[in-house]
């Protein structure tokens, strides 16, 4: 069981590296997509939560 | 006889050319049609028995909706000999690809589970039990996967996508009238004014049409097929193709409902066809068979969208070309989430219509994030050479993107809170 869970540990760090930097062109643009798309989830898991605590309520 | 060999000739060469297509035809067929799944028939039922014909011309503006995006798969996919799932990882690092491919995960199961609602409904109106239908559908998901190559695979499954035209013969019982068809139907209006709830329902058929699996699904389908540069051409003919069938198939299922059953509230299309049982026996059945059928076709693609991504990530084996033996956790990732999301549908009491709703609020969560790495992705000139977007695709495609990420987070937030836009 251990084992198993520290081979699925290592995969994961595996890939954590392999991809560790984005080989797409960073332009400004993509730059400006990326926190955009940071900002919109941001506000909409907020959003998502704020009504998983109104159903709790 | 000049006249004759002119005609033999053309006949020889349209002939060649279909017989080239039916070999390249697939994945954009499969992935359209497939979109038309229980979720999809509930709510194609649902806007035809609400406003009648008078939103078929709103349907008819989700086809080059639907072909734009699907198209720039096939383009990455072939150019790329990535996944979607991959392409991100590559593209945008570990970050942004574990949260496409965790939230794919979700996403995907949860929607596995209302497919099985779907078709356990379904089949619930011939009399047969909720248990025998998920065996069922298991053994059969099974026999389909395991022949050991995608080509079968992908044939069988258009068997299925082909049943799922049974709602056009559906349509012509009910005798519906063509020339309010052609009058209410495809002249843009709003009808009763463009209120909450009309948009709520425009917003619905949007979220049927694009979903998120269709990008990981359709990519992966492209890349396991072998398809080459050379094949593009024919990749986006199979995908228009695919976009317009869907929406004929939508537009008859509003025609029967909203000859039919006019001012009926429609919660499920299970209910739809229970409804049309009473009018004509034979449309109901109809109704019912294409609603399994469409559950079957939705399980059949989106729980393989999540195992190619998973192989891809991983490093498994991941082909349908390949046996269990030389892909067991391709295989067995396949059948846990087909298995275990068919379990949830027989827990008594299971919490299905919160299911129902959860899964539109995280596609929500995914859907604006896939297609705007699509588009950037497209727009990477490094890894797509010639088939970068051009000027005017990026135009038609950024339009739409824009569009979809602005409506489909509203009707996110109008499923969390529904006084908001009342």
């Amino acid at each position: 069981m251990l084992s198993t869970f520290r081979r699925f540990t290592a995969t994961i760090r595996e890939i954590n590296q392999r991809y560790s930097k984005p080989h797409i062109e960073m332009s400004r643009a993509v730059k400006l997509s990326l926190l955009s798309l940071r900002i919109y989830l941001f506000v909409l898991v907020g959003l998502i939560l704020y009504k998983f605590v109104l159903m709790l309520n | 006889m000049n006249l004759f060999s002119k005609l033999y000739y053309h006949f020889r060469r349209y002939w060649k050319a279909i017989r080239l297509y039916l070999v390249i035809a697939g994945p954009g067929l499969v992935v359209m049609i497939a979109d038309n799944d229980a979720g999809g028939i509930t709510t194609y039922a649902a806007t035809g028995a609400k406003y009648g014909y008078n939103l078929i011309w709103f349907l008819l503006i989700l086809i080059p909706v639907a072909y734009y995006v699907q198209e720039m798969t096939v383009r990455l996919g072939v150019v790329t000999k990535r996944g979607h799932a991959e392409a991100i990882f590559d593209g945008f690092g570990a970050f942004w690809g574990w949260f496409s491919l965790i939230d794919l995960m979700i996403l995907d199961w949860l929607t596995l589970v209302t497919e099985f609602v779907g078709m356990t409904s379904a089949l619930h109106i011939f009399g047969i039990p909720a248990w025998l239908t998920v065996i069922g559908v298991v053994a059969l998901m099974s026999m389909i996967m395991l022949n050991g190559r995608y080509w079968t695979w992908e044939k069988i499954t258009m068997v299925f996508c082909a049943l799922n035209l049974i709602y056009i013969p559906g349509a012509f019982m009910v005798n519906p009238s063509v020339s309010d068809i052609f009058s209410k139907g495809l002249i843009p209006n709003f009808p009763g004014g463009f209120n909450g709830e009309l948009f709520f329902i425009m917003m619905a058929n949007i979220g049927t049409t694009i979903a998120p699996w269709m990008l990981f699904f359709q990519q992966s389908a492209v890349v396991d097929k072998g398809m080459q540069e050379k094949d593009i051409p024919w990749g986006k003919f199979d995908t228009l193709l695919g976009s317009v069938l869907t929406v004929v198939v939508a537009i008859f299922i509003v025609i029967v409902t909203g000859t039919v059953l006019k001012g009926v509230d429609i919660d499920d299309a299970s209910q739809a066809a229970q409804q049309l049982m009473n009018t004509n026996h034979y449309v109901g059945a109809f109704m019912a068979i294409g609603l399994f059928d469409a559950g079957l076709l939705g399980a059949l693609c989106i729980s393989l969208a999540s195992s190619w991504a998973f192989g891809e990530i991983f490093g498994w084996a991941h082909s349908l070309n390949q046996k269990i033996k030389e892909a067991p956790w391709f295989y067995i990732c396949y059948f846990f989430t087909l298995v275990t999301a068919g379990m949830v549908v027989l827990i008594p009491g299971a919490p299905l219509v919160l299911i129902t709703l959860f899964v539109q609020v995280v596609a929500v969560t995914l859907l604006p994030a896939a297609l705007v790495f699509l588009i950037l992705l497209l727009n990477d000139k490094k890894h797509m050479g010639e088939y970068v977007n051009t000027f005017s695709q990026n135009l038609i495609s950024g339009f739409i993107v824009i569009a979809i990420v602005i409506l489909s987070t509203l009707y996110g937030v109008s499923v969390m809170f529904p006084n908001l836009f009342h």
